[in-house]
Parts: C-alpha cells; sequence; structure tokens
C-alpha cells in the first residue's frame, strides 16, 4: 500500500476520487480552496471536456450556492458529488442545503466545510458543527488526514444507504495540516439510474411536509445503527492506569489530538467520529461506567449541550474562542501548565520585532486605485468586499472603512449612501469589489442599485483572477479547472446589460493614476445614480503578468533623488529608503515588476525602468 | 516525546515547501510526521509560520508556546518574533537576511538588526544563507541551504528531490 503525507484537503480529495466521485463543485475559500485544486488534479483531461466518462468532472462555480447547487444535480442524477466550501460559504449554500436535505439523495452527495477557529483567513469563527441538526446532515468529523481520507469515503456511502447529504466538518487545522496516509484505488461506481420523482425531489409544500417526515425517519434509522453496524465511527480508549480509567474525555475531530496530546493515556478517551446525530444510548452507556465525565470541544458547546440534554453530568470548559491547543486542555483542567515562556536562564529578548502585517503585492493593480482613491480622502467613504483588495483597509490609503462578506461591497453602499444623505453628508460612497468577487454575488447587488438609482459608485478591481486563495479560474477567465478552454464572460456587457448609461461606465488602467485618478473625480461629481468604474490590470503574480514583463523592473538613480519620499507613499514592498544617504531605492530587485506608480509619483524623474 | 520545529519567514522564502521536504525526509526516515501549514493572510509578505513535529507517535500538528525544539527561521526579525515558541534550551538556526516590513519602509517601526548580540543567553545560529545561494548561483535556493544546516543540526541525512540543488543543501551543512 502507498503512503504519502497528504494535508486534510488533499485527503478530501483523495478520499473522494476512491470512492468513485463524478461530480465536485467549490467556489475557493481559506482553507477549503485545496479540495477542489487537488480533485482537478485527477479530472478527467481535454479532449474529454465537459464529458464525464468513467472519470470526474470538477468545477469552480461562481459561489457557494452554486456549487451546492451543482453537487446536489449529480446527486439527484445518480452520480457521486461533492460540493466543499470555507464555514462562511455554507451560509452561501445553505438555501440549497436545508431543502436539498429534505428532498434527499440517489447517488451519494457529501458536502465539506472547512471552519477557522482562530480566524486565520476569515472575518468570523463561526462553528457549523450547529448546521448540522438545523439542516439534518449526518455529520462526521475527521482528526487527521488518515481519518479525513476515509471518513470521505464512508460519507458517500452512509449517505446513499441513509438517503441524506453527509457533511464533513473540517477546521482549518485538520485542512492544513499534513500526517502519513495510506492510499486506496479508485473504485469505479456505477451511476446510478436517474428516475423523475417529484413526490421525493420537487419540494412544494405538500411534498416537504412529508419529506419532513421520512428524514426525520433517516437520521432516527443512522442514529440506531450508530452503535451497531457503524461502530466503527466511535472510538473508545481506555486509560493505562486505573485511576485514569475514572474520568472519561468526550471529544472530536483535532480536539482530540489535543487532548490525547495533553493527557496522553492518562485519561479514558470516547472520540465521537460522527457528531450528528448523536446515539444517546451509545454515550449514556459508556459515561455511565465513570466518575467523572468532561467534554473537550474547539467552539460553541455543542457536544456539551447535547450531552447535557441526555442527563448525563458532564464537565465542559468554554474553548468558544480561539483555536484549541494542548496547553490550553491542561490549563483548563489544571494539570501543570507548559513550559512557557518564563524561563530564569531565558529572558523575554530586549528587542521587539517590527509587525509584519500583509501587504499588496509589489505590481499589484489594486495599489494603483487605491492611491488615487486615497488623495481624495474627505469625499468619500469606502466599502470593501472579501479579497486581496481587502487589505486596501490598512495605512497608508486605509480606503474602505467596512467589509462583512463577499457581495456587500456593492450592497452596504446602497443603504449607507441613504444614511448619509439623511444627516446632509455629501460624501460619495464606494463600493470595492474584485472580479470573482462580482461573480459571486456582487452582480446581483450592482444590478439593484442601478434599478434603485442609488447615489454611489461601484468599482470592480478586475484583475483577472481570483487571486487571495491562490489564483482560481472564475467566469471572467478563458480556461476551466479542468485545462480546457471556456468563454470569458465580460463584466462590462453583464454591467451594460442593466441599463446603465454608457457614459457612467468608466473602464481605467489602475496603474495610471491620472486616468483612475480622472475617473474617481467624474464618479464623485456625478450627484444622481450610479457610476461604475472597472479598472483592469492582471495580478502581478500570474505567471503570464511575470513571464510578460521578464526582467524588467525600475531603478533610482541616487544623484537625481532629492529624497522627498513622495515615491514612498505608494507603500510598495519593493522600495525602500536610505535614511542616512538620504535617497530612495528598488530595495527587492527580484519583485519590481516596472509597474511604473512610484515613477508617476517622483517629482524629479530619479525613477526609470530597466530591462 | 516528538520533537517540535517551527520553521518562520516571510510570505514567498519558500518555508511551506522547505517543510515539506523535510517532513518527507523524516517520514521516509521511518517517523510519525505531522506538519501544520497555515497560510491564507500570511502570503502577501506577512510572517509565514509552519510548524513540524516527528517522533514515534504524534498527536497535535501545532506547537504551542514554549514547545518548539528548534526555531528555523528564513529571516532575522521573524526569528526574533517566534522566540515565545521556543523551548527552553532550544535551538535557533536564522538566515542572517533581513527583509524590512511596510512599517520599517515607512519609518514607523524600528528593524532589529542587533537582537542576537543583544540576547546572548539563547542559542542562535547565523548562517548567510542567502548569500551562499547567491554565490552558488541562485539566491532563492537559500532555503535549501537552510535545509541542509537542519539536516545537520538533526543527524539526519536527506535526499534532495533532483529539481532542487544539492550543492545548495551541500553548503547549508557545511554552514554549520
Amino acid at each position: 500500500m502507498q503512503k504519502q503525507i497528504l494535508s486534510g484537503c488533499e485527503a478530501v480529495a483523495r478520499g473522494a476520487w476512491e470512492a468513485g466521485v463524478r461530480v465536485a463543485a467549490a467556489y475557493p475559500g481559506t482553507p477549503s480552496t485545496e479540495i477542489l485544486e487537488n480533485l482537478g488534479a485527477f479530472a478527467s483531461k481535454p479532449p474529454a471536456a465537459y464529458s464525464v466518462g468513467d472519470g470526474l468532472y470538477a468545477t469552480w462555480a461562481n459561489n457557494e450556492a452554486i456549487a451546492a447547487e451543482i453537487a446536489y444535480g449529480a446527486s439527484v442524477g445518480g452520480s457521486r458529488a461533492l460540493v466543499s466550501m470555507k464555514h462562511v460559504g455554507m451560509n452561501v449554500a445553505a438555501d440549497a442545503i436545508f431543502s436539498g436535505a429534505y428532498a434527499g439523495v440517489n447517488g451519494g452527495l457529501v458536502i465539506v466545510c472547512c471552519d477557522d477557529p482562530g480566524c486565520y483567513s476569515s472575518q468570523n469563527e463561526q462553528d457549523n458543527r450547529l448546521y448540522a441538526p438545523h439542516a439534518k446532515l449526518i455529520m462526521l468529523e475527521p482528526s487527521d488526514s488518515q481519518e479525513t481520507l476515509d471518513f470521505t469515503k464512508a460519507a458517500f456511502e452512509l449517505s446513499e444507504t441513509y438517503d441524506l447529504p453527509v457533511m464533513v466538518r473540517m477546521t482549518t487545522r485538520v485542512c492544513h495540516s499534513k500526517s502519513i496516509v495510506t492510499l486506496g484505488e479508485r473504485v469505479a461506481q456505477p451511476v446510478r439510474a436517474y428516475v423523475g420523482d417529484r413526490a421525493k425531489y420537487a419540494m412544494l409544500p405538500a411534498n416537504a411536509k412529508k419529506r419532513h417526515v421520512i428524514v426525520e425517519d433517516n437520521l432516527a434509522r443512522f442514529k440506531r445503527d450508530l452503535g451497531d453496524s457503524l461502530a466503527q465511527f466511535t472510538k473508545s480508549e481506555s486509560a493505562s492506569n486505573a485511576e485514569g480509567n475514572g474520568t472519561l474525555v468526550i471529544t472530536s475531530g483535532m480536539s482530540y489530538m489535543h487532548v490525547k496530546e495533553a493527557f496522553g493515556d492518562s485519561v479514558a478517551v470516547m472520540k465521537l467520529g460522527v457528531t450528528f446525530p448523536l446515539s444517546e444510548k451509545l454515550l449514556r452507556d459508556t459515561a455511565r461506567a465513570f466518575d467523572r465525565v468532561c467534554v473537550v470541544e474547539e467552539g460553541e458547546p455543542y457536544l456539551a449541550t447535547a450531552i447535557s440534554a441526555m442527563g448525563v453530568d458532564a464537565a465542559a470548559p468554554s474553548f468558544i474562542q480561539g483555536e484549541l491547543s494542548a496547553a490550553r486542555v491542561r490549563e483548563a483542567f489544571g494539570v501543570g501548565s507548559t513550559p512557557l515562556f518564563a524561563m530564569p536562564e531565558q529572558s523575554a529578548p530586549a528587542n521587539e520585532a517590527p509587525p509584519r502585517p500583509p501587504v499588496m503585492c509589489a505590481g499589484c493593480p489594486h495599489r494603483g486605485f487605491y492611491y488615487a482613491l486615497s488623495r481624495r480622502k474627505g469625499k468619500y467613504v469606502g466599502v470593501g468586499d472579501i479579497g486581496c483588495y481587502t487589505l486596501g483597509v490598512n495605512a497608508p490609503f486605509n480606503g474602505i472603512d467596512m467589509c462583512i462578506c463577499m457581495g456587500s461591497g456593492f450592497s452596504i453602499p446602497i443603504g449607507l449612501s441613504k444614511a448619509l444623505e439623511a444627516q446632509g453628508d455629501t460624501r460619495k460612497v464606494f463600493g470595492i469589489c474584485g472580479d470573482s468577487t462580482f461573480f459571486h454575488s456582487g452582480y446581483s447587488s450592482l444590478v439593484d442599485a442601478v434599478h434603485q438609482r442609488a447615489n454611489v459608485c461601484l468599482v470592480v478591481l478586475d484583475n483577472s483572477i481570483t487571486a487571495m486563495t491562490g489564483h482560481q479560474e472564475n467566469s471572467g477567465t478563458e480556461l476551466h479547472l479542468m485545462g480546457y478552454d471556456v468563454p470569458k464572460i465580460s463584466i462590462e456587457s453583464m454591467i451594460l446589460a442593466t441599463g446603465l448609461p454608457r457614459e457612467r461606465l468608466l473602464i481605467v488602467n489602475p496603474l495610471n493614476l491620472e486616468e483612475t485618478g480622472a475617473a474617481i473625480d467624474a464618479a464623485i461629481s456625478n450627484s444622481d445614480g450610479v457610476t461604475v468604474i472597472i479598472t483592469k490590470y492582471p495580478c502581478a503574480l500570474l505567471k503570464e503578468s511575470i513571464k510578460a514583463r521578464g526582467t524588467r523592473h525600475c531603478e533610482v538613480d541616487a544623484d537625481v533623488c532629492v529624497g522627498c519620499k513622495m515615491c514612498m507613499r505608494a507603500a510598495c514592498p519593493s522600495l525602500a529608503f536610505d535614511a542616512p544617504r538620504r535617497h530612495a531605492y528598488i530595495a527587492d530587485t527580484q519583485n519590481c515588476t516596472a509597474c511604473g506608480l512610484c515613477r508617476q509619483l517622483c517629482k524629479v524623474g530619479a525613477i526609470k525602468e530597466v530591462a | 516525546m516528538a520533537t517540535g520545529i517551527l520553521f518562520t519567514g516571510v510570505g514567498g522564502q519558500g518555508t511551506i515547501l522547505t517543510t515539506r521536504l523535510l517532513s518527507n525526509a523524516l517520514a521516509e526516515l521511518g517517523y510519525d510526521v505531522k506538519m501544520s501549514e497555515i497560510h491564507g493572510m500570511a502570503q502577501r509578505g506577512g510572517t509565514v509560520n509552519t510548524q513540524l513535529r516527528y517522533g514515534e507517535r504524534v498527536y497535535a500538528p501545532n506547537i504551542g508556546e514554549g514547545e518548539a525544539d528548534f526555531v528555523v527561521a528564513f529571516e532575522k526579525a521573524e526569528a526574533l518574533r517566534a522566540l515565545p515558541y521556543l523551548k527552553r534550551g532550544g535551538t535557533v538556526l536564522t538566515d542572517e537576511r533581513e527583509i524590512y516590513s511596510m512599517p520599517v519602509l515607512l519609518g514607523q517601526a524600528a528593524y532589529p538588526h542587533n537582537w542576537i548580540a543583544d540576547n546572548r543567553e539563547y542559542n542562535v545560529t547565523v548562517i548567510p544563507a542567502q548569500e551562499i545561494a547567491g554565490k552558488l548561483g541562485n539566491a532563492r535556493d537559500a532555503n535549501i541551504v537552510m535545509l541542509g544546516a537542519v539536516a545537520k543540526l538533526l543527524k539526519i541525512e536527506i535526499n534532495i528531490p533532483a529539481r532542487f540543488s544539492v550543492k545548495a543543501y551541500e553548503a547549508g551543512k557545511e554552514a554549520v
């Protein structure tokens, strides 16, 4: 058997592939993105484009709801299907998932959702385990990559056996940690016949009421089997010494690893692989043998609440905020602390490391737009969205005041502009989205803004890729995840289709400050209705961009430079200032793209492009 | 007991790749290996941390404060930032390279050029990894030089995949 070190995300992809998944869809989102990227690598290659054959069709979708619906359609049609998303993506997909669960499946349907306790790359710490009982999904929680692979495979079987979608719930630490996995082989699954069954799949009120009864029955049947034919999902480990066997720790997922790290084999542990539905019988019977029961879980008190509702008296320290660790577990149970930093021979260092916040890359086209916008302080209020350009919130640009979720960058301005108008604030509200966010949900907000004649400026920062999550294709790119050409959808045509007057759509090169500034000024002076600005310039990190610029970069002529630091206002990571010699210089010629922004800011012509 | 190594650097330096190469090598030697590579906002020039733990049986993939046997830094100030993770008596290995963050470039924060000299009680080994790699032909191989140095510290031998510079790896071993 071949062994490999896989991340949790890679293990999901591998497990789904081995289980014979035929259709997989997702919208990118950290920490879930690599699932579809890796499935894409398994997928059928051209010329099999569009045809599934014995292989796999893997695709990015414009948002999580669409991805879930693509997977759902494939499941009803008889194929094993998978959809993956980050935790907040589940909010977007929830409508499809909730009612889809009533209808049930045909081919196994697996929903992988990746939570982010610790907010490593997210706007909140929501605990999606709470979705499982709400949406009526069987929930599996793997704790390492081997289990992720095994659970993903099992999830398809369970889905088909119990006629329910199965949710595989992961966290950043499961998704992005790597451990040793034994690989299996792909087992081809025959496509199940598609049989039109309106009573099952058409969720009109009369059918939905009946399906609600069936879905509860299916969950009850699964719950009965949990302590019996599905016993392999629950792992009970006794303590290595007798006194340890007085205490039982109930846990799941990555929390299990922290418990084992903290206590080793000194306490008995019940690790739940299935965390919805829970088997009361199983939990009560196991807990009965112990003097003391503890629940250790990262996030919301989900297990603790359910277990105490069963009448089991369990201690449950709260780890509701932040990521769990072995040290936090030890501390909560008062069993010694980790060798923390207070060390006699190693006092805290006298120096301090300077902050290193993430920044827009050298050559990033967003920098030009934000620079131009920031020169018009007091004339606008910026509303951001989710993407690289969210970094425009930071100094020195401070280009946006708020940012909550995908697509909101184009809808918040509608309401905000009304509220500002009500208090005589004449600043123009600017909504700022990227191309991928535009396709995700920004467009429907834009349609509303135009339709309502909102007095706002909406900006699409089009860098031709979904950049923040690591360059995934979207509807504005010509390439499909599976490597073949697809029609590129025109953002410009979509916007003009709303009936927005042609002169209210301004398309600019964001690295041309004069052109971009003029468009921003025009938008500020328009006093009614929507102005749209599209900034068009590809991401500096795209392979094509890197190839196109070759070795071109900028140089500062130290003899011409007067040390005025105007160029430093670009806040470019490639540009530095030599304070003793009082001149700017390109500190990183490898990453400087010769984008020309600093050159435009220089009043004395000290910056030149060189090959 | 598992051995913990915390790798730290700046986005784009190859921190994750280096940790993966070491993970594979340790797995080939028969160890249980777990590695955490949290990324996302960490790209785009921010700090990147990866954590590797190996031993007979490894549970948690991450390293808490005071739990790292080794801190391996691809940038000097990042070594300083990672010190709270170091176990008492643990070893720091760092490239002498300095990369200035935006607050330093904007003059809002000072770069701690002399932190190693100011904190002699720490066991810090400094090697000019980027300089060595540059002399061998490609400054971007600095991470492979660092990997060689780590191999020496861990007393293991790593079979470097063909697409990486064996010369850089060997030079790293000689640098410590």
